[in-house]
């Protein structure tokens, strides 16, 4: 009985006096916008599209991030150019629809879609809130500086040839016995 | 115009200052969860924010008050409307100070309890009207979580009743003359607390509207003015409750004679106010079963037992 | 049936099976590459290990290749077994050491068979550290991507393309870690069927060219089971629609007919969809000037017509509702075949012998199962692709039935091609020129028509005396073949005999009916195989709801005598049905003519008024294939022009949808009372809820519309369809009717569709397979006799055949881009001797009497002298207006763009 009294009156009591005795504590609220709160790197606010270490578009059109939307906020279309490269020819955010989850990010296997610590995203029509991939693309590397896919993947575009990727043997002559 | 118990400047100022009241709290409840949370609360709009109300009316006056195409429009129209009358109509039997007060009623409580069961059908008709699925959980879940809890609510005040021989709540304050009624019916009082934040579905009991679960449960579908007054009804409902606390349990206005009685009603009736909103700041939401089981097989139980032991104490005394 | 355990459970198995398939057909996992539902066993790639114990005492097991092991009675195997796991494990991450850093670019990705088995076996890092083997790719022509680096070596390719396919170029190169598949230098994939390798391969190395180029992921498509509209024979199929536009086209497995496999043409000739051609408005063109109708035009026009007894022509290549709802409105004496007269005639006489008990016209998979073949003239790998494909398994019989006699199980496929070898079951081929199948051919008679189809009568007058006898003059030399022939078929289990319409001779038909009549008449009881084949999508039906008499050189007839002012063309193009000649004359007496088509023709450009039609894609639909079959294709998108299904247009204002359609097609035409079973079942919908056409990934569905206004519009409704333009619903994950893509959880690839299979290589649960809508008679016809008349061939002179070509001669697939990068210009093959005779070399440019357009000419080493064959190409000769025979002049001209380079035909000689 006495537990039970214990573990259930008491125990509101307790909660109760300790939420109360917050009153005697000093606020955490920042006056924002005349005070600025940090904002940490990897905080998840507006989404961008970032570049490779070479100033080329990091995104390869591979429609991760879109399928991993739990909103479906993003569409995109595959396109390659003369190099041999995959790209998007349009890709689109609805930033009216996103909840900043990251999971696009998550989901990215080229770093190309980050999530910034830029978190005043307000417009004053609903349309505006429709970013294609020309206000996305920033012209830096954003969080990743050093990566680039396709120094690591198979695909040879102009420039990085079959065997020049990371970890990769030339490519091998079919009509040798040799090696 | 004279002032006195029923005339229509006593009526006219009771009206006034309950809504008042009842508005200011939306500020209230939020500086003070604010201040139970390490936070600062509403403080941009006028003086400390008390104008926030304010803001709060412009916009919900302003707001689209929009009537979903699938609703049944009469009933979607009178729920909220239902609410707020029943309410404002339980404060006529509230004695606030000697001479102050709308009536004395003889069956003041069971005037009280009458209207608190109407109001079931307020949250009822919203829930089902709006044709939404989350509309109608939060309305059953409303319906029964309301007559389950109006019983003990009701049985709780029977030791009230039996001690001062009465119904007229002007009559139980003046009874408490020689004691308030908090420390014989201490148990009474405890279920009566309980169950009447039940009844207004504040929180840890909003198990009606549980946004987490349901959305916002009866009043999904509503907006504008309309969800207004679900909005103003729930804060009049806590008045109401935290004034009938201080009549049946501490004695109304009763207090030393260097206040005049109606502040001493009023700082009764706030301090109640100021504990349910630290309920809602500290205590979570039991889930719906418990809430039921607690109740039926713990609650009415022990409501009954009270009255038991009052009645046979004072049939014993007497 | 055999009783096996599997870890623990026992199940009753086929014991003919192998272990992996078995497993498979239960409904388990099990890792496997190399094995492949149609191509058996190799055990190349050691993925499919599971424990095999030898008795309930045996605790340790043995390890063993589940596609290697019959599964026997009482075998006991467990595939949970930690050893076999960690045996499997241990093979896909050595398959994956060389294996690149490609999923993002990779076409096969979210539906890469690699990918699925990775995660099942339970790979997932990456441990090794040397140097990946890298290659370089090959160019292999407009349809398929190479990207050799993703090869997992499991051999899949090549068995399907060389050993399946008969192709020839393309082979496994170099050794050890170093293998390659590919051809011996860069160039065009030879094979008709070189597109399955997309979906053979369980990797990413042979991708589809064209679907790259506007690439999604496989859940993004929007999908419905739709039929192949390129052929006769009904292939089934999965088209898909992103953004508007039709990106790719797969198989979808239907046991009866296509299996897994389709023709090049079929899986790549899409793409006219969407065509900027394509017709998007309702116009009135008068005075060579175009004018969009308004909608009060249009239903006045529309009442003008159907009051006026106009004429209708109707269209092999328009689905049974349009062709009957054009048939309501002129009427049926009013409505007249879309045929050319000669294929007219054959079509009925098809249609005939289809209802004649004696015969029975067999499906692909039983096409599969014949063990002796002959072939009447009909170049059956351009005309009906997918049917060349299950010759070439028919005449495998042969191996199968020697391993048998050596208890070789048929799944133990290097043991069975090696025990056979060079041994295959008879396929006679009769035909005026080289065919893509003789390789596989016992026999092969290259002849002028009149010779063909004596031959084939005299093979049914020595099978059974009563037949018609032939000329004997013409058969002359030919004694002894025939007297194999016949003695072949006459031993066979199975027989078969093919004709059909494209050569332009019935006669071949009527031998080919006497050959299968005589079989029939001498083995007794049984129906003997005869497949008849008509060349287009809806030929069958169209000539089964068409008037025998009505034929189109009727109609031309009635419209330049005047004596009617009114007609309308369903979705033809008069001009390749005859003579351009006289379809000018028809047509220039005409005050008004309705045309509808999807693409702007010849016969649209005469006409007065132009209705916009729906492509296959855009329209639910029936169409009757060659075996009279009928099939329900389901719409996949939609048309945002104001092109409608034709029966639509002209039904005029009245409400109908398409299931209202077929059944009055079922109810009121003639043959047709099985239609509506094919209708879907409203009963075996959950809570009435429709079947996505979207998979449950569908991406981007707040983003796709949102540059065109942020408030997302309702979800398209489709209040005809049981299929819904969205992810809602609840998609048919049971109910393989409607399963437009296989998915299952951990099987994202097409080799998911063996869980939805009674068994492997079955039918689907539930699945349709269509319904058969010829009804048999009662008594079986009489021999029938030769009636052609063949031209008399001066000296100088050359006797005409036409030629067919996968890609071009059909109407539509030919404006598809892909297709036409492997077209080529119309030519004339004629034999070496008569190129001397002419004094032409390949590739010179030469005229035809009475024809416009050039062709070039093609020395093909195995033409019979005197005989050329011409191919009309897309449009460019019309080949009614051809005489019987022909002579050479010298043009000037030179080459086109495309010429004869792009041909791939076996006797064209390499020096030339
Ligand atoms: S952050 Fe989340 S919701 Fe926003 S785009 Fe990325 S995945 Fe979608
Ligand atoms: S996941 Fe990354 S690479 Fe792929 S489409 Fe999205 S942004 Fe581009
Ligand atoms: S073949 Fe499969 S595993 Fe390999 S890169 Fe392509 S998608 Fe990835
Ligand atoms: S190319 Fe594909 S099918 Fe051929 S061996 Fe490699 S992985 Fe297998
Ligand atoms: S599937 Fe059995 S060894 Fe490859």
């Amino acid at each position: 009985m006495f537990n039970l009294i214990k573990d259930t009156l008491l125990s509101q009591v307790v909660t109760l006096w300790h939420v109360f005795s917050h009153a005697f504590v000093k606020a955490d609220t920042v006056q924002y916008p005349e005070e600025q709160p940090y904002m940490f790197p990897r905080w998840r606010g507006r989404i961008i599209l970032s570049r490779d270490p070479d100033g080329e578009e990091r995104c390869v059109a591979c429609n991760l991030c879109a399928v991993a939307c739990p909103v479906d906020c993003i569409a995109l279309q595959k396109t390659e150019d003369e190099d041999g490269r995959w790209y998007p020819e349009f890709f689109r955010i609805n930033f009216s629809r996103c909840i900043m989850c990251g999971f696009c990010e998550e989901a990215c296997p080229t770093y190309a879609i980050q999530l910034t610590p830029d978190f005043e995203m307000a417009e004053y029509t609903r349309q505006d809130m429709v970013w294609e991939k020309e206000d996305l693309l920033i012209s830096g590397t954003g969080k990743y500086h050093d990566y680039s896919f396709y120094r690591v993947a198979g695909k040879s575009i102009k420039g990085k040839d079959k065997g020049e990727a990371l970890n990769e043997a030339a490519p091998v002559d079919v009509r040798s016995l040799l090696t | 115009m004279t002032w006195e118990v029923g005339s229509y400047l006593n009526i006219g100022v009771i009206l006034g200052l309950v809504i008042f009241i009842a508005a200011m709290l939306i500020w209230v409840e939020r500086r003070l969860l604010g201040l139970w949370q390490e936070r600062l609360g509403p403080n941009r709009v006028g003086w400390f924010g008390l104008l926030q109300v304010a803001a709060d009316m412009i916009k919900i006056f302003t707001k689209e008050d929009w009537i979903p195409p699938f609703a049944d429009r009469m009933s979607f129209v009178l729920a909220p409307a239902i609410i707020m009358v029943v309410i404002l109509t339980s404060f006529a039997v509230i004695p606030f100070a000697p001479g102050v007060g709308v009536v004395d009623s003889n069956i003041g409580i069971l005037f009280v309890l009458a209207m608190a069961s109407l109001g079931a059908y307020s949250v009822m008709l919203g829930g089902l009207s709006s044709d939404n699925k989350y509309a109608l959980l939060g309305a059953l879940r409303a319906a029964a979580q309301m007559v389950s809890y109006e019983v003990f609510m009701g049985i709780s005040l029977l030791g009230v009743v039996a001690l001062s021989g009465s119904f007229n709540l002007r009559e139980i304050v003046i009874a408490q003359s020689d004691g308030w009624y908090i420390f014989p019916q201490f148990i009474g009082f405890v279920i009566f607390l309980i169950a009447g934040i039940a009844e207004s579905h504040r929180l840890p009991f909003d198990i009606p509207e549980a946004e987490q679960e349901i959305c916002s449960g009866y009043h999904t579908e509503y907006s504008g003015m309309k969800f207004g007054m679900f909005f103003v009804g729930e804060y009049l409902g806590l008045v109401l409750i935290a004034s009938l606390l201080t009549v049946l349990f501490f004695g109304g206005w009763l207090g030393p004679a260097f206040l005049p009685p109606i502040f001493w009603f009023a700082i009764k009736a706030f301090g109640f106010i100021a504990f349910f909103i630290l309920l809602r700041a500290a205590i979570p939401r039991p889930r719906y079963d418990q809430l039921m089981t607690y109740g039926w097989l713990f609650l009415l139980p022990l409501s009954l037992l009270n009255l038991l032991v009052t009645g046979a104490i004072i049939l014993v005394t007497q | 049936m055999a009783k096996i355990v599997i870890d623990g459970v026992s199940y009753e198995v086929d014991p003919n099976n192998n272990l992996l398939q078995e497993c498979l057909s239960q409904g388990l996992d099990l890792p496997y590459f190399c094995w492949h539902p149609c191509m058996g066993s190799v055990g190349a790639c050691r993925q499919c290990a599971v424990k095999q114990y030898l008795d309930a005492d045996d605790k340790d097991g043995t390890l063993v290749m589940a596609c290697m092991t019959p599964a026997s009675d009482g075998a006991i195997i467990s595939i949970e077994d930690e050893q076999a796991r960690s045996f499997r494990a241990d093979v896909i991450e050595s398959l994956m050491i060389s294996h690149p850093h490609d999923c993002p670019v990779c076409e096969e990705g979210g539906e890469c068979h690699l990918q699925d088995m990775t995660l099942m076996s339970g790979h997932n890092y990456r441990r090794y550290d040397k140097k990946k083997v890298t290659h370089r790719n090959q160019y292999l022509g407009p349809f398929i991507n190479h990207e050799m680096n993703r090869c997992i070596a499991c051999y899949r390719c090549v068995r399907y393309y060389d050993d399946y396919a008969g192709g020839t170029d393309l082979s496994a190169q170099a050794s050890h870690h170093h293998v390659y598949f590919g051809r011996q230098a860069d160039g065009v994939l030879e094979s008709e069927f070189s597109g399955n390798l997309v979906e053979v391969c369980p990797t990413g190395v042979f991708t589809d060219k064209g679907f790259s180029k506007h690439y999604v992921r496989k859940w993004d498509l929007q999908s419905a089971p739709s039929v192949c509209v390129g052929c006769a024979v009904g292939c089934n199929t999965t088209p898909g629609e992103r953004y508007g536009s039709l990106r790719r086209l797969v198989n979808r497995y239907n046991s009866e007919i296509n299996g897994y496999f389709l023709c090049d043409r079929g899986r790549f000739g899409f793409d006219y969809v969407n065509s900027e051609q394509r017709l998007k408005e309702p116009v009135r063109l008068l005075d060579s000037e175009s004018r969009t109708l308004s909608s009060e035009e249009l239903a006045a026009t529309l009442a003008e017509f159907s009051s006026s007894r106009a004429i209708g022509i109707g269209s092999p290549r328009a689905s049974n509702e349009s062709n009957f709802m054009l048939r309501c409105l002129v009427g049926d004496e009013n409505f007249y075949s879309g045929f050319s007269d000669t294929e007219h005639g054959a079509v009925q006489s098809i249609i005939e012998l289809a209802a004649d008990p004696a015969f029975h016209c067999p499906s692909i998979s039983e096409i599969e199962q014949a063990d002796a073949v002959v072939i009447l003239s009909e170049d059956v790998t351009n005309t009906a692709p997918r049917l060349a494909l299950a010759l070439r398994q028919s005449v495998r019989n042969k191996a199968l039935s020697l391993a048998e006699d050596c208890h070789i199980p048929q799944w133990q496929d290097a043991a069975v091609r090696e025990l056979a070898q060079q041994q295959r079951s008879p396929l006679c081929i009769l035909s005026s020129y080289a065919t893509r199948l003789d390789d596989v051919a016992s026999d092969t008679v290259i002849e002028s028509p009149r010779v063909l189809s004596a031959i084939g009568f005299a093979i049914a007058n020595k099978i059974s005396a009563t037949a018609a006898s032939s000329d004997g003059g013409a058969t002359e030399g030919y004694g002894e073949l025939i007297a194999r022939v016949a003695a072949q078929l006459m031993a066979a289990k199975r027989p078969l005999v093919i004709a059909g319409t494209t050569a332009g001779d019935t006669d071949l038909i009527r031998a080919a009916a006497n050959i299968a009549r005589a079989l029939q008449e001498k083995r007794g009881e049984k129906p003997v195989d005869l497949c008849l084949l008509v060349p287009e999508v809806n030929s069958m039906g169209l000539g089964m709801l068409v008037n025998k008499e009505n034929t189109l050189g009727r109609a031309l007839e009635k419209l330049s005598s005047g004596a009617v002012s009114h007609a309308v063309v369903l979705e033809n193009d008069l001009y390749r049905r005859a003579d351009s000649g006289v379809v000018d004359a028809a047509l220039s007496r005409l005050d008004n003519l309705m045309v509808l088509d999807l693409l702007d023709t010849p016969t649209t450009a005469k006409a007065s008024v132009v209705l916009p039609t729906t492509a296959f894609s855009e329209h639910e639909a029936t169409y009757v294939n060659y075996e009279g079959r009928a099939q329900l294709s389901f719409q996949v998108h939609r048309n945002h022009s104001a092109a409608k299904p034709a029966w639509r247009w002209l039904n005029g204002d009245q409400e109908c949808d398409v299931e209202t359609m077929v059944n009055r097609c079922s109810s009121e035409a003639k043959g047709f009372d099985k239609l509506g079973q094919l209708l879907p079942d409203p009963a075996q919908f959950v809570a009435g809820m429709k079947i996505p056409r979207q998979s449950q990934r569908y991406s981007g569905r707040t983003a796709i519309k949102a540059n065109l206004n942020v408030h997302e519009p309702k979800q398209a409704v489709d209040s005809e369809s049981v299929m819904a333009f969205s992810m809602e619903g609840i998609s048919a994950q049971k109910d393989a009717a409607f399963m437009a893509s296989s998915w299952a959880p951990q099987w994202n690839s097409n080799q998911s569709i063996s869980k939805f299979q009674e068994e492997i290589n079955g039918k689907l649960k539930q699945g349709h397979t269509g319904t058969l809508l010829i009804k048999k008679l009662a008594d079986s016809g009489a021999y029938l006799q030769a009636e052609s008349a063949y031209p008399d061939v001066s000296k100088g002179s050359l006797e005409v055949v036409l030629a067919q070509q996968i890609f071009g001669s059909d109407e539509l697939s030919a404006r598809s881009n892909s297709i036409q990068e492997r077209m080529t210009d119309p030519y004339i093959g004629i034999s070496p001797a008569d190129a001397q005779a002419q004094g032409v070399q390949h590739g010179d440019m030469v005229s035809l009497d009475g024809i416009d357009a050039p062709v070039v000419v093609c020395i093909r080493s195995k033409m019979r002298t005197g005989v050329a064959a011409i191919y009309c190409g897309n449009g460019e000769i019309n080949p009614h207006a051809l005489p019987e025979t022909i002579s050479l002049g010298k043009s000037e001209s030179a080459m086109g763009e495309r010429g004869i380079r792009g041909l791939i035909i076996s006797d064209v000689l390499e020096d030339y």
